[in-house]
């Protein structure tokens, strides 16, 4: 017999048990790999947007819209290369969905953000087409609209000139992201600014914020500075971050999910801690004479420990794959649904695989080392 | 029967000490599910209990049309006229209506100790509005002065956010505010700023209202206020009771915490049943010769049963009354604040309701029951000349 064979072979002799175990295991890596999805979502979830890009704000909060006119001077700063704007829509799908969808310029649209890909000639459908709309294609999917439909989206802040809210768009385009990380973020839809501008009963003029494209990165917290100073003291003063920042302002927002994730992640754990830890004890104390034996047999006591550890950590590995196995299909089931891209990713993976050497040392290795010490003649005699 | 089914119980029960470590199993694990799931429902359940009891059923709330939160409404002045002269309000004391068109905006705070910025409500009233809110308590300094750029602040947000407090001076759109009273409410009201409307409307350059709050001669006076407001063809509004408007802003936050709370709870509890049983089953083992000894001199095997169950339950309990203990000591009245449907911060506590508990208890014990009810057949049955002859 092998050794990991031996090891095997000791799980499988109390069958309930070792079942049992693993499946607490599974179940808390389960939760821990969905858990720590929503805490990368939320943290780290920023990460791919790149720091190349800066969102000017109005100071007192970015409900409040930012003029047009100051379009020519953000433009005008150097190290600004290509500057967008966007007015948040106020989308309203049938009775009470809420769409992220914002107004702006098609051709700006697309020199800010490269990493939205869509056919060329969707990009000139865009441009031309006054009532047009292009969306993500998580979006399209969910809703299944094709190009060429005509998508009835009422707004709940702006209605038209005629007072109605409904409004109607024709969908010309469907982008995609250029990586896994920005397809995951296709929830979004944009409609043509010069339309709405003119078509809301409030008037024109408003831009909402701005999205600055920069030359090179390294220039992000001057260029903010710049333009912040330029507008201090106006009734129009403005706040620029990049917009890793700004996305990430706005995730906080909604509470310290960080901290409520890492409160329930730690409850789990220490259960888990416990429960595993406790059966493999008591499974090391039931075959304290067997060890002893084989011992006598010639096994070291580095021998004893590792086969003790090793049992632990099977029950630790073999479990916690499984359960993060569970949360990333999990993760690709709903992942294209809502507002929220939920992914169990390699991110989660790594923290994961973390967790589960962890864990099978804070499991294993007290017994192991009592397993190891033991001494034969104690142990033969029962004592 | 009942006389062994006694007997093996308490057995059973004083063993308990001589195996803790197996029974902690049950206990911490039930703990975990019971605190994680008492204090995410306490979430809820603060958010929900502050909205609430925010709005009036006698105040009826005037909205554009189709705008469903304040910050998407607006009503221009001649509109915000027409609105406060509809009949079934009521009238103060000089004969005018009791009513207030009120506009708000949204400033960015610096949270104690956070760098980035969170959205706080800043609300311009007319004088009607005091009147409008009873409950609402300047409970340190004075009220703002019309015609002044001074701001009273709720005490949740000048508790959360260091801005705001008494003396401060904010900076909104080039022009310095300073704050001059703290409110109570104990309600959401707690997390807006308040300034003069005229003021805010000339510093915010806009010149009409989100909302208008109407004083109902009674809350039956809905309807009336309601179909006036329809019929007028100058007017396209929303009309609710307040206390309906607040409690619609909880629907998706009560939504999104549930689902949470009830994927979280349901994974946790699989895992805690799967520890229970293996607990219970090791119960069972250590006490064979015991179990087979008490079968041998006469003892039924429902008695066995039940007393593996009680002993399954019992310790269940334990740990969820831990759970909730530990949620309650950690989470009750904590103040914390999410996203509200305005886009601003509402700030509201956790409350460890006594339904909740029960509830967590109530989940503690099915998970027991469940964990107790496999090992107590196979202790029951046993053959009792192997397990005497078992080591």
């Amino acid at each position: 017999m092998t050794r990991s064979g031996f090891v095997f072979a000791n799980l499988l002799r109390k069958k309930t048990r070792t079942v049992l175990t693993l499946l607490s295991v599974v179940t808390a890596f389960l939760l821990f790999g969905l858990l720590q999805a929503v805490n990368v979502l939320f943290s780290a979830g920023a990460d791919f947007v790149g720091a190349t890009r800066l969102v000017t704000q109005a100071r007192v909060s970015f409900t409040q819209p930012l003029p047009m006119r100051l379009l020519p001077q953000i433009e005008s700063v150097p190290g600004v290369d290509k500057v967008m704007w966007q007015q948040w829509f106020g989308a309203v799908w049938q009775e009470n969905t809420q769409l992220i969808f914002f107004a702006t310029d098609p051709g700006r649209l697309h020199s800010v953000y490269p990493e939205y890909l869509m056919p060329d000639q969707q990009w000139k459908a865009f441009a031309e087409t006054r009532t047009g709309m292009i969306v993500g294609r998580n979006l399209a999917k969910q809703y299944g609209w094709r190009i060429g439909d005509k998508v009835p989206i009422s707004s709940n802040i702006f209605p038209q000139k005629d007072g109605s809210k409904a409004w109607t768009f024709d969908l010309v385009g469907i982008y995609d992201g250029k990586d896994a990380e920005w397809q995951r973020n296709t929830n979004l839809g944009w409609i043509n600014f010069a339309y709405f501008d003119e078509a809301n009963q409030f008037g024109s003029g408003r831009a909402g914020t701005f999205t600055l494209r920069l030359f090179k990165p390294d220039q992000a917290a001057r260029t903010a500075q710049i333009i912040d100073a330029m507008f201090e003291n106006s009734p129009d003063e403005t706040k620029t971050q990049t917009e890793k920042d700004f996305n990430l302002g706005f995730f906080k927002q909604i509470g310290d999910i960080g901290l409520i994730v890492r409160w329930i992640l730690f409850a789990v754990f220490f259960t888990l801690l416990l429960v595993v830890g406790n059966t493999i004890a008591q499974s090391v104390r039931e075959r304290i004479p067997e060890l002893a034996i084989l011992k006598t047999l010639g096994f070291t006591d580095g021998n004893v420990l590792g086969f003790v550890l090793a049992e632990a950590a099977a029950i630790c590995v073999i479990g916690g794959l499984l359960g993060l196995g569970v949360a990333t299909m999990i993760g690709i089931a709903i992942g294209g649904g809502g507002n929220f891209p939920l992914a169990v990713d390699e991110r989660v993976w790594i923290t994961g695989v973390i967790a589960i050497v962890g864990l099978s040392l804070a499991v294993g290795l007290l017994p192991a080392l009592r397993a190891g010490r033991l001494s034969i003649v104690d142990a033969l005699a029962g004592r | 029967m009942l006389r062994q089914t006694i007997a093996i119980t308490l057995l059973s029960l004083r063993s308990v000490p001589e195996r803790w470590g197996p029974s902690l199993v049950i206990i911490v694990g039930l703990a975990g599910v019971v605190a994680v799931f008492t204090a995410l429902l306490a979430m809820a359940e603060g958010f929900q209990s502050t909205l609430k009891s925010t709005g009036r059923d006698d105040v009826a709330l005037v909205l554009r049309g189709g705008s469903s939160a304040e910050l998407n409404s607006g009503l221009p002045r001649d509109q915000a006229t027409l609105i406060k002269q509809v009949p079934g309000v009521r009238q103060g004391g000089a004969g005018e209506p009791l009513a207030s068109a009120e506009m708000i905006v949204i400033a960015e705070l610096l949270k104690t100790g956070d760098k980035t910025g969170s959205n706080i409500t800043v609300r311009g009233v007319e004088p009607a509005a005091f009147a409008l809110r009873p409950q609402l308590r300047i409970v340190d300094g004075r009220k703002f002065q019309p015609g002044l750029r001074e701001l009273i602040v709720g005490r949740g947000v000048a508790q959360e956010f260091e801005g705001a407090r008494l003396g401060a001076t904010l900076r909104m759109r080039g022009s310095d505010w300073r704050v001059v009273g703290v409110f109570e409410s104990g309600d959401a009201n707690e997390s807006e700023l308040w300034a003069d409307v005229e003021v805010a409307q000339t510093t915010f350059n806009r010149q009409g209202f989100s909302a208008v709050r109407l004083q109902l001669e009674s809350a039956a006076g809905l309807k009336t206020v309601k179909d006036a407001l329809a019929a007028d063809p100058r007017l396209n509004v929303d009309v609710e009771s307040e206390q309906q408007y607040y409690s619609g802003q909880t629907r998706q936050f009560r939504q999104t915490i549930g689902m949470l709370a009830g994927v979280v709870t349901l994974i946790m509890a699989l895992g805690a049943t799967f520890a229970a049983l293996n607990t219970m089953y090791a119960a069972v083992g250590t006490r064979a010769r015991e179990i087979a000894t008490l079968r041998a001199i006469g003892f039924g095997g429902t008695p066995v049963v039940i007393s593996v169950m009680i002993e399954s339950l019992v310790l269940a309990l334990a740990g969820g009354a831990i759970g909730a203990l530990l949620a309650y000591l950690l989470f009750n009245n904590l103040a914390v604040s999410t996203l509200g449907a305005n886009f601003s911060q509402v700030v509201f506590q956790f409350k460890v309701t006594p339904m909740l508990v029960q509830r967590g208890l109530l989940i503690a014990l099915v998970i027991g029951m469940f964990g107790g009810l496999l090992p107590a057949l196979r202790a029951a049955r046993l053959p009792v000349t192997t397990a005497l002859r078992a080591a």
